[in-house]
């Protein structure tokens, strides 16, 4: 798959890495998966000297469709704001990467693949995934892509628990991090969270027990209420109640359960939209790799020392002030980390009332901090 | 034009140190230091708008209070801790000059002088606070809340037995001029004061002199 983007300024070229035959990835499980494939894509191009390629993790729900636009719902990537020509990250200086995740659903191996040892699809014989299992397959597909040392790995939320993995077990591949409204481990609140929209998709009668691919139908009633329950804490209360309030949907009350207020059909929409391209299966093996992540806990307890190889490593840590889900006492816990560790670091937190989803959406303060802090490490990497 | 003690503090650091900049602002010390003296930078600033300045600059800052980010950075990680016209503004001042000399070899501190003549005068015959160059807000919208004089400084450096490697004086935009903080004259005539510090006893490492000379160790 090759194809002109960007007004046909750069080629953007991606699909699937199948790992060699003779190299399964072992997974923190002990169990390993064969044939493990991995679909990405890329912008731009390495150059000469291999020093300017930055990989973007996704989100949780996010995937490989970071710029461009998106194959199944026809809309922008999900970071277009910083990827992009002129953008902070730029096909024009950079080689960019992005990947889906092991376990992910938009073409890398995960739940809904075939399982290569019985011919069926994996459901929840799929197993158990750790964020350090997607970062083992994310460097595996780096280093198969000819890169060795990345200028920048670049993540927010999940993608900031895979770049604090990096630069647990590849402080020498990195020359710098970033990490926005992300946390080096999930919260009771955060878990529980979790635990609604899991148990809501497995509450689902079409999810019969993870084996709904052979039909006729899936758990989407469950996955959207999933869904749902987490666009909540992407949300702030301060920017619902400015986008809805407790405005009608029409005139008058239904006196029934129909969506009423504006803020019920925004979710029921988000919800519906969303099982369109996203896998309840997935859903579930993802939210416990989040889960299970404790960066410290598999670092004798001490964070810092989850980072003591990563002393040359340049870190950006961005926090906003309305996200109650990484709140910015998650991110300072990593920067002091980060500081202890003797690492260099910077942080900020950023004024924003848009809760968590504010690293997608426009926060100028966050581009300026971004491309200050990229165009630093540009500088000492002598780009 | 650059401040008199930026001046100052950049003929102090050695050149390629490490270098901590506490409550930095906009990082224009940080910048100066990084591009005249190949320090390797960092800083600490409590503002978002001083933090993404730094950022802009390419500076390695975070975001922090000097009253309580001090204790995660280890023993030693620095050669200098440069403490600049913040130490009046911390809420722990006599805390934060222990963990400066923690964290760093050698402390830079200036601070705004309560004793001089022109704030005693302002006290005695108008019976107002002091508003001068040095201390320029009225007292409800002044962030100083622990201002002290030279002599209180000099008090508190032997208190913490704190060693005095080098002491200079500003008055308006002149430049620095070394000075004997003992000396009751200087109380009066300096309107902000400016202090390198380190532990007493010197630890071995730092017992022979820097190496490179222009710095204040010249006399």
């Amino acid at each position: 798959m090759a194809e002109l983007d960007f007004a046909g300024a750069v080629l953007s070229e991606g699909g699937t890495w199948r790992f060699p035959p003779h190299q399964p990835l072992r997974l923190d499980s002990g169990a390993q998966l064969e044939n493990l494939e991995i679909a990405y894509r890329t912008w731009g191009e390495l150059n000469t000297d291999g020093t300017n390629a930055i990989l973007i993790c996704h989100a949780l729900t996010g995937d490989q469709h970071v710029a461009g636009t998106h194959p199944v719902s026809g809309k922008p990537g999900w970071w277009t704001r910083l990827v992009g020509p002129g953008k902070p990250i730029d096909p024009a200086k950079h080689f960019i990467i992005c990947s889906n995740v092991v376990g992910g659903c938009m073409g890398s191996t995960g739940p809904a693949s075939i399982n290569p040892a019985t011919g069926q699809v994996y459901g929840l014989t799929f197993p158990v995934i750790t964020i350090a299992d997607m970062v083992r397959g994310q460097a595996m597909l780096v280093e198969a892509l000819g890169v060795d040392t990345l200028l920048a790995v670049v993540g927010g939320s999940m993608g900031g628990m895979q770049v604090q993995q990096w630069a647990a077990d590849y402080p020498d591949k990195l020359f710098s991090a970033v990490i926005v409204a992300s946390a080096s481990r999930h919260s009771a609140q955060n878990i529980a969270f979790h635990e609604v929209g899991r148990q809501a998709i497995m509450a689902d009668p079409d999810w019969k027990a993870g084996a709904y691919a052979q039909g006729p139908s899936r758990p989407e009633k469950g996955l959207a209420v999933a869904r749902m329950a987490a666009h909540i804490t992407y949300l702030s209360e301060p920017a619902l109640q400015r986008k809805f309030g407790r405005e009608l949907q029409r005139d008058g009350l239904s006196w029934g359960f129909d969506a009423d207020f504006q803020v019920e059909s925004y979710l029921r929409h988000q919800g519906a939209s969303f099982v369109d391209r996203f896998d309840a299966n997935s859903y579930l093996y993802i939210t416990r790799a989040m889960d299970y992540f404790d960066l410290a806990a598999s670092h004798g307890g001490v964070l810092a020392n989850a980072f003591a190889g990563a002393r040359d490593v340049r870190f950006c840590v961005l926090s906003f002030t309305s996200d109650w889900l990484y709140p910015t006492a998650e991110n300072r816990h990593i920067v002091r980390a980060l500081t202890a560790a003797g690492c260099r670091a910077a942080f900020v937190e950023i004024e924003s009332d848009k809760g968590h989803d504010a690293f997608l959406l426009d926060e100028p303060v966050m581009d300026a901090a971004l491309s200050g802090f990229l165009g630093s490490v540009e500088r000492e990497r002598g780009l | 034009m650059i401040r008199e003690d930026f001046k100052e503090i950049l003929r102090l650091v050695r050149p390629g140190s490490r270098v901590l900049d506490v409550g930095c602002g906009e990082g224009v010390l940080l910048d100066l230091l990084t591009q005249e003296k190949q320090v390797d930078g960092r800083g600490l600033e409590i503002s978002a708008a001083g933090v993404a300045a730094c950022m802009s600059r390419g500076l390695s800052v975070v975001q922090g209070d000097a009253d309580q980010d001090l204790d995660h950075f280890p023993d030693r990680t620095f050669d200098y801790a440069v403490l600049s016209q913040t130490l009046q503004a911390t809420r722990r001042p006599r805390h934060v000059l222990d963990e400066l000399l923690r964290i760093a070899d050698r402390a830079v501190v200036s601070f705004p002088n309560f004793g001089h003549w022109r704030v005693r005068w302002s006290l005695l015959h108008r019976g107002r606070m002091p508003e001068t160059e040095a201390l320029p807000l009225p007292w409800w919208s002044t962030p100083n809340i622990h201002l002290c004089t030279l002599a209180d400084f000099l008090a508190l450096t032997e208190d913490l037995d704190v060693r005095i490697d080098a002491c200079a004086a500003f008055a308006g935009n002149g430049p620095a001029r070394q000075i004997d903080p003992t000396r009751t004259i200087e109380n009066w005539r300096a309107e902000t004061c400016l202090f390198m510090l380190s532990r007493n006893p010197v630890p071995a490492a730092l017992a022979e002199p820097p190496a490179t000379s222009g710095d204040l160790f010249d006399g």
